[in-house]
């Protein structure tokens, strides 16, 4: 087991993580795919507009980039926190 | 060779395969049954996972949502995608940290209280085999459209290959077979697809086919079919005619719904890692991103085709004649899945939005009970609201002045069953379409069923009453309640309730105001004690279940119902949507009654700072 402080300050660079990409999760679905939708209406793609491209496309490519960035950051403070397994 | 021999030999073939994996993964241990033995690779339990969280629902039916209802339909789209990043960052890892079987498990060691694992179990139970039935219909409907078996001589076959790998293998057979049943089911969805976008579009990749030029019209595919669409009085496929609240909660409750569905979340257990259970949610979204995204791209295309073939010559101009219909449509005809009704008699297909559809169905029930007042009735409603919308298409489509009404009805599910057929593919494509609906069914099948067998043998026999049952006995008991299990849901798909394609909603929506915000609690906050967590679950239980059954019916008793989704009780929230609100009435009714009790003990706590370090994790283990 890893020491308290290590332990705590691990956990807070995950809170943090987690509070920045679901900020990017909630704005590319919920926000350019409805929300802000009306806001793009200006930027065409392919026939249509941009918040039409991310509610049916977009939002799941940034998904996916969102888990793998987060895989990749937690690997990283694993090692640094002296927690991975 | 006719197409029947086709069927035959591809289904046979991948059902021989589910059998042969089924044999050789046999489970010798709780460990392997419950969880895999804690040792599957995170890339083929993320192959796995796809293929249990692909149902008939997203196979069959989910692109036909798409097409016919354009904009709005992004919802599932989203919905059933984003769940996965909200599993991999705040439950997957801390959940396989815990290193236990069931998701109620949990429940019960974080808060403490065996009445806390029994709520998650009622929650679990309620979600799963609402969910199991869907799965069974489809099984006999995939068997009795391409085999030509009765629907319950269908169903038998395929709960017979259920049992064989789930009750033999357990999680262990089942996860391999999953495996192998995404392959199937992805190859089954994306080459029609393909040669769909080639011959629409020219580019062989269906997602980018979607947003390209149409070769026919040299303009954007999504600009030409809303151009066939006005052109028919039919809405805008691009735009939003859902109002934007209830579009927003209906995507949240889909989101949060995944991630709090026990079958779902089981999976992550069965990986050896933590920093595994992160990175499998991940190749999950990789292998279910791959059908998600093809998906829109068939909807829309599909719907382009679809118009091509009943107008050859466009909107503006004759109707196809009765007489030059393809084979496809005879054939699908026959399923019932099309409807054709030459109402102005002219001997000619006019596919159009009359704006009469809520009058048309009102028709056909009244005929139904063949009440002839009543008939009568619905009969002059619909002609009224046929001819004003006819006449409204008129101004602008000169040849609708001499239609008098809609005379073609399409099933949702045509979209995907008759693509094949549609785009003119081999016969060995329409067999391989249905060895992946088939796929898609049965696995996710087996998935609820693990749930449910874990549930009942794990966290009731051995959980409440007889903790002190051996390894063999508990794996006994584990084979048994799969056993009834697969013959409970086996006896739901011969007699559906008549609410089937209702229970989606309420899946998701108790998933998502029930089991998300207990297991987020159970994480990220060491205040919520075991009132909190008891009374949160169920006032998101009662909510939800109260505003779905105040919209659908007591119990989905239609005519008890006392608000439609038409014109929802609140706010224009249907109760499809409702499992966010639910969920917030958990998270709100937990604090408060957290706030005024003992707060939780320094055992549990520690509990909690364990599992949000992957340090000492382990292999899955019964305690």
């Amino acid at each position: 087991m890893a020491d308290k402080s290590s332990s705590n300050a691990y956990w807070k660079a995950n809170i943090r993580t987690i509070q920045l990409f679901l900020v990017i999760w909630f704005v590319c679905s919920f926000g350019f795919g409805i929300l802000l939708r009306p806001m793009l209406s200006g930027i065409g793609v392919g026939g249509t507009d941009l918040g039409f491209w991310f509610a049916q496309q977009g939002s799941i490519l940034v998904f996916l980039v969102l888990i793998f960035a987060y895989v990749a950051r937690m690997n990283r403070l694993d090692r640094e926190h002296g927690v991975e397994e | 060779m006719d197409q029947f021999t086709l069927n035959l030999i591809v289904v046979g073939a991948t059902f021989a395969l589910y059998f042969g994996i089924a044999i050789w993964a046999r489970a010798g241990s709780t460990a392997e049954f419950y969880a895999a033995g804690g040792g599957v690779h995170p890339i083929a339990n993320g192959m796995a996972t796809g293929a249990d969280w692909m149902s008939a629902a997203s196979f069959i039916s989910m692109a036909g949502i798409i097409a016919f209802g354009g904009y709005d339909t992004s919802a599932y789209l989203m919905g059933w995608t984003g769940g996965y990043v909200l599993l991999a960052m705040l439950l997957a890892p801390y959940l396989r940290k815990f290193g236990k079987f069931t998701v109620p498990e949990f429940i019960g060691d974080r808060f403490y209280s065996g009445t806390a694992r029994i709520i998650g179990v009622i929650c679990l139970l309620i979600i799963s085999i609402t969910y199991v039935i869907g799965q069974m219909s489809g099984v006999g409907v995939a068997f009795s459209r391409f085999l030509e078996v009765s629907n319950d001589t269908g169903l038998y076959i395929g709960a017979a290959v259920v049992f064989a790998y789930a009750v033999l293998g357990g999680m262990k057979g089942i996860t391999y077979t999953q495996v192998a049943q995404y392959v199937v089911l992805i190859i089954a969805y994306t080459i029609p697809a393909i040669f769909i976008s080639l011959n629409l579009t020219g580019n062989p990749v269906p997602p980018l086919g979607l947003f390209s030029d149409a070769t026919s019209s040299g303009e954007p595919l999504l600009t030409t079919l809303n151009g066939l669409l006005a052109d028919l009085g039919f809405k805008s496929y691009t735009a939003q005619s859902d109002n934007t609240l209830n579009l927003f909660l209906f995507t949240m409750s889909l989101m949060i719904g995944t991630a709090g569905l026990p079958h779902v979340i089981v999976r992550f257990f069965t990986v050896p890692k933590v920093a595994d259970a992160r990175s499998s949610a991940g190749w999950a979204l990789v292998f279910i991103a791959l059908l998600y995204l093809t998906a829109p791209a068939v909807a829309a295309m599909a719907r382009v085709n679809l118009i091509h073939t009943f107008f050859p010559n466009g909107p503006m101009n004759a109707a196809l004649s009765q007489a030059d219909t393809p084979q496809w449509v005879d054939n699908w005809v026959k399923t019932g899945l099309l409807k054709v009704d030459d109402l102005n008699g002219d001997g000619m297909i006019q596919y159009y939005n009359d704006g009469a559809a809520a009058q048309a169905k009102a028709l056909a029930d009244a005929k139904k009970s063949g009440d002839e007042a009543a008939i009568a009735s619905a009969q002059a409603a619909f002609d009224t609201a046929a001819a004003a919308g006819t006449a409204k298409l008129a101004e602008k489509n000169p040849q609708a002045a001499t239609w008098k009404g809609n005379e073609l009805t399409v099933n949702n599910d045509i979209i995907v069953l008759a693509n094949p057929e549609i785009a003119q593919l081999p016969g060995w494509v329409i067999a391989l379409v249905a060895a992946g609906g088939l796929a898609a069914a049965l696995s996710t099948a087996a998935g609820l069923l693990m749930a449910i067998s874990s549930a009942v043998s794990h966290d009731l026999i051995k959980g409440q009453l007889n903790p002190g049952i051996s390894e063999k006995g508990e794996l006994l008991a584990a084979r048994i309640s799969m056993a009834v299990a697969i013959a409970v849901a086996t006896w739901l798909g011969l007699n559906p309730p008549g609410f089937a394609a209702q229970t989606v909603a309420l899946a998701f929506g108790v998933a998502a105001a029930t089991i998300f915000p207990a297991l987020m609690m159970g994480i990220f906050t060491k205040s919520i004690n075991s009132q909190g967590a008891i009374w949160g679950m169920l006032a998101g239980l009662i909510t939800t279940v109260g505003y779905i059954f105040l919209h659908k019916g007591w119990f989905f008793v239609a005519s008890t119902a006392s608000y439609s989704d038409s014109a929802p009780m609140l706010f224009g929230i249907k109760s499809t949507a409702f499992g966010t609100v639910g969920a917030l009435i958990n998270f709100a009714v937990a604090y408060v009654v957290s706030m005024s009790t003992k707060p939780t003990p320094e055992t549990v706590q520690e509990l909690v700072e364990s599992i949000r370090i992957p340090k000492g994790a382990g292999t899955a283990t019964h305690h």
